[in-house]
């Protein structure tokens, strides 16, 4: 290669290669404000702010929705480890539903009840026809009492 | 194979090959389109969760892939010309940005489209939303910045610079689903595991990806034709196309 080429190659490189640096310095510093949720078991702990809204992501919790009057909603919105109850008065996303990824945006109050201002369901990355998706559901089922009912 | 890669080099030859190709692989594409929509939106089963509104992936999904896959095409052709100072690399990449601008753009409309029913929302600054909106920002900067600059050599290496740089935010766009939490699903596709799709919309996602890389290989060839003829104007071998064409 001729030294002009390899020079403007070495400048090239060099260029993707500081600008990648940069760009991964500036992202690892802002790295919780790009958090676009926080999981409950951080709002539970109080890692979450409290002054102002903030996000919170995770399941809905089995059995734990509770339709009240009009468009009153009551639920939990778990992560495995801790949960927290949410209040929501307005229209749900199609995808909600008991067990399904939600992100809830507003306040916490002092008595741990986080009062939601807008719902969105969160979908995962799993696509199948109903049938499949039956299946696999019987196939844990069974899956769960050969093991001894867990 | 590199004495063909050079000889593409050259604009008359380059113009020839790409004349005697972009028409083959165009037919490809309409055929891959054809088949690709009707196995998905008729053939493919119904998803268990989403109903039929999943069917928005079939396009969705290979244009977000597209719009990625071009820009990382595009500044590696603006690299070459860079480099190499190849005149055809030059035309390739600034032939290619509009392509995947288009792709963002239509990437980021079918998305909003599936969000608001399914998320319950048109629009939300996540990772990964941002990113790709960036991305569009990115290809319009390019633009701008080419043909803003009225030498074509000079707007050729300034607006690589700008490409080559960009090139940066792809790997964001792709793991931000994976540093960040988002409100946008994980990879269901792109990742080490097997894909989390039942084979028989999997399929039909395949083909579409495919009739859409056939198209934009397609078109872009076109569009560097066109991009030469205009820059080469006043050169021999124009002139003999030219006098060629017009019998």
């Amino acid at each position: 290669m001729k030294p002009a080429r390899r020079n403007r190659l070495i400048l090239v490189l060099l260029l993707v290669g500081g600008v990648g640096v940069a760009v991964a310095l500036m992202l690892s510093a802002f790295r919780e404000n790009m958090l676009y949720f926080y999981p409950p078991s951080q709002v539970v702990s109080g890692e979450a702010p409290t002054g102002y809204p903030f996000r919170m992501g995770g399941m809905v919790a089995d059995g734990s929705v509770r339709h009240g009057e009009g468009v009153n909603v009551h639920f939990q919105v778990t992560d495995g480890g801790a949960s927290v109850p949410v209040r929501y008065e307005g229209v749900l996303p199609d995808l909600f539903g008991e067990g399904q990824g939600v992100v809830v945006r507003g306040r916490l109050s002092a008595d741990g009840t986080f009062t939601a201002e807008e719902v969105l369901a969160k979908h995962d990355e799993n696509y199948m026809p109903p049938e499949v998706a039956d299946a696999m559901k019987d196939g844990k089922a069974a899956q769960t009492v050969s093991e001894g009912g867990e | 194979m590199w004495t063909w890669f050079h000889r593409l080099g050259s604009p008359p030859y380059f113009y020839e090959w790409a004349g005697r190709w972009a028409p083959r692989i165009g037919v490809l594409a309409a055929l891959l389109f054809a088949w690709g929509l009707y196995d998905g939106l008729v053939l493919a089963p119904t998803d268990y969760k989403q109903g039929e509104s999943y069917r928005i992936i079939f396009i969705h999904v290979p244009a977000a892939w597209m719009s990625m896959m071009v820009y990382v095409t595009m500044a590696v052709s603006a690299a070459i010309g860079l480099i190499w100072r190849m005149k055809v690399a030059e035309v390739m990449a600034r032939a290619a940005a509009p392509l995947g601008a288009w792709f963002t753009v239509l990437a980021l409309v079918t998305g909003s489209l599936w969000g608001k029913p399914m998320w319950g929302t048109w629009w939300v600054w996540d990772a990964r939303l941002t990113s790709e909106l960036l991305l569009l920002f990115l290809y319009l900067g390019y633009i701008a910045l080419n043909a803003a600059i009225e030498e074509p050599r000079q707007a050729a290496r300034a607006s690589a610079v700008l490409a080559v740089v960009g090139v940066v935010n792809i790997p964001i766009i792709h793991f931000s689903v994976e540093w960040w939490n988002t409100l946008h699903q994980g990879p269901t596709v792109t990742r080490l595991d097997a894909p989390a799709i039942n084979i028989a919309m999997f399929l039909p996602l395949i083909t579409m990806a495919l009739a859409f890389m056939a198209y934009f290989a397609a078109v872009w060839l076109m569009r560097a034709r066109g991009e030469l003829l205009e820059r080469e104007r006043r050169s021999r071998w124009v002139q003999r196309v030219v006098a060629e064409e017009s019998g």
